[in-house]
């Protein structure tokens, strides 16, 4: 039988040059990235300007602290008041969404049940659906609610923290979903035969190594409640000394007309996301990167 | 003892039929079988982790059939050890020990005393990761046995361990059985393993249990 031609005899293979593939990628993702940077740096950029004030002051160090956008923000009371909420409410959301998230996640990824699928995909809605009209379903839902109850939710600090737990605790519950997957399942087999029950299993075992996981979500859960807008803006309303939280003062400086006031409590949320994305990074758990 | 009369597991598309064996108290079982074979199945069912379609398991003279894993007396070292990542050696075999209530000083006692049959004392206060493959295994199998169980089940404990490590599980094993009058079941692939061991060789093809010739009968016969 006749051999087939040995590979030996073929030409060799060339490849082309892999540069051209790498030069697109860095391009594509540099545009990106090059985006992200120049949106921050013309916030800060933005800022500048006053310097004229600084220099015509009669104690310059004081002035750069206290003349400056930002420094006159922080000045006002209304602002002040805003900030507070905001770091208050964007906790109790990230609390109240953990509570939630963590029996939740747990549930979807351990337990087979009918209509799973359907609770899967229910979950997801508050991510996928617009803020706005997330604010006004919850506006609705209240105009059924007893008058006494609905007095002291809508338009009051109550539904600030509401309408940003709407949203937040989905993001927390695909994060825990996402750490729950990725415990072996065995290890809770073996405490059962142990002798614990679910929850001693849950508890002493399992939720101990989900502590990257909790940082990443509770991170998730705060940083997305911090930047809730729409949900509030329709459900609790912007009113300063009661309900207007950083987002809303944003929009309320705008709406006035105060771009540097605007781009200065901007500049106050860039600072808190950077610190929310160094604090996942750092104790977060990896696998989860926000 | 370890008896499974009629068992019939589903796993998914697979099913386990009408199974029974009998392994004597204190005796030693080597169940072989391909991988797929069901050989995990049925350890999982024997514990209780997997529910039973029909049949019973008997477990040192009580039918567990319906008793949850916990009830049931059983030390189980699933494949690759399963062990504990955040809690130390020492924490990990005491485990069993401290869920039922056991005073610390006698659980130190009996982590000490496992701890010396092992061999694992210098890695008592030690977290599990960075350990050998050997080590965990010791570990996995301390862990196991604290509470004293009847019965013992080892998916597969030796497939991920070099040769060295291996004799060495071997001969811990063999002391194990020594020092305690527990009812072994023991999962493997390889047959090389029922040689040392094995009171008793079954082999599971396809759903079906059958015995099997160990290896010393099988040259002795020779």
């Amino acid at each position: 039988m006749p051999k087939t031609k040995p590979l030996s005899e073929t030409p060799p293979h060339r490849v082309g040059s892999d540069a051209p593939f790498y030069v697109g990628l860095v391009i594509i993702g540099g545009f990106y990235a090059g985006l992200i940077v120049a949106m921050l740096l013309a916030d800060v950029a933005y800022m500048r300007g006053w310097e004229s004030v600084v220099d015509s002051a009669e104690h310059p160090l004081w002035a750069i602290f206290v003349n400056n956008p930002l420094g006159k923000a922080l000045a006002q009371p209304e602002i002040r008041y805003s900030i507070r909420l905001s770091l208050l409410a964007s906790t109790a959301s990230a609390i109240l969404s953990l509570w939630v998230a963590v029996p939740v996640g747990y549930l979807l990824s351990r337990h087979e049940f009918f209509g799973k699928n359907f609770l899967d995909a229910l979950l997801d809605i508050p991510i996928v659906l617009p803020p706005l009209v997330v604010g006004l379903s919850l506006l609705i839902l209240f105009q059924f609610a007893p008058e006494a109850l609905r007095e002291r939710v809508v338009y009051e600090i109550p539904a600030v923290i509401l309408a940003q737990f709407a949203v937040a605790c989905a993001f927390a519950v695909r994060t825990m979903r996402a750490t729950f997957d990725q415990i072996d399942q065995r290890r809770e087999q073996v405490a059962l035969t142990l002798g614990c029950t679910r929850f001693q299993a849950f508890g002493r075992v399992v939720l101990p190594e989900t502590k990257g996981g909790l940082i990443t979500a509770a991170t998730l859960a705060w940083a997305r409640s911090l930047g809730e807008f729409g949900p509030l803006l329709v459900f609790a309303g912007a009113t300063r000394f009661k309900t207007e939280v950083l987002s809303t003062t944003v929009f309320l400086e705008l709406s006035i007309g105060n771009l540097k006031q605007a781009v200065a409590v901007s500049l106050l949320m860039v600072v808190a996301a950077l610190v929310v994305l160094v604090v996942t990074r750092l104790w977060g758990s990896g696998k989860l990167t926000l | 003892m370890i008896r499974v009369e009629k068992l019939i597991v589903r796993a998914g598309v697979f099913q386990l039929r009408e199974l029974s064996l009998n392994v004597p108290t204190g005796g030693y079982a080597v169940l072989m079988g391909k991988t797929g074979s069901g050989k995990t199945t049925l350890l999982e069912a024997v514990t209780g982790l997997k529910p039973v379609v029909s049949g019973h398991i008997i477990l040192g003279n009580a039918d567990v059939t319906r008793l949850k894993p916990a009830e049931r007396n059983i030390g189980y070292v699933p494949q690759d050890g399963a062990l504990f990542t955040t809690m130390s050696v020492r924490d990990q075999i005491g485990f069993a020990l401290d869920i039922r209530r056991i005073d610390k000083q006698a659980i130190n006692r009996r982590v000490q005393h496992l701890a010396e049959l092992l061999e694992i004392e210098p890695l008592l206060d030690r977290t599990v990761v960075g350990l050998s493959g050997g080590e965990k295994q010791r570990v996995a199998l301390g862990r196991a046995l604290a509470f004293g169980p009847s019965t013992l089940l080892l998916d597969e404990p030796l497939s991920a361990l070099d040769h060295v490590t291996r004799t060495q599980i071997v001969g811990l094993l063999k002391r194990i059985r020594e020092e305690t009058d527990v009812t072994c079941l023991h999962v493997t692939h390889n047959r090389e393993e029922t040689a040392e061991l094995a009171d008793v060789c079954l082999e599971l093809d396809d759903g079906r249990l059958h015995r099997a010739e160990s290896l010393v009968a099988s040259t002795k016969a020779e």
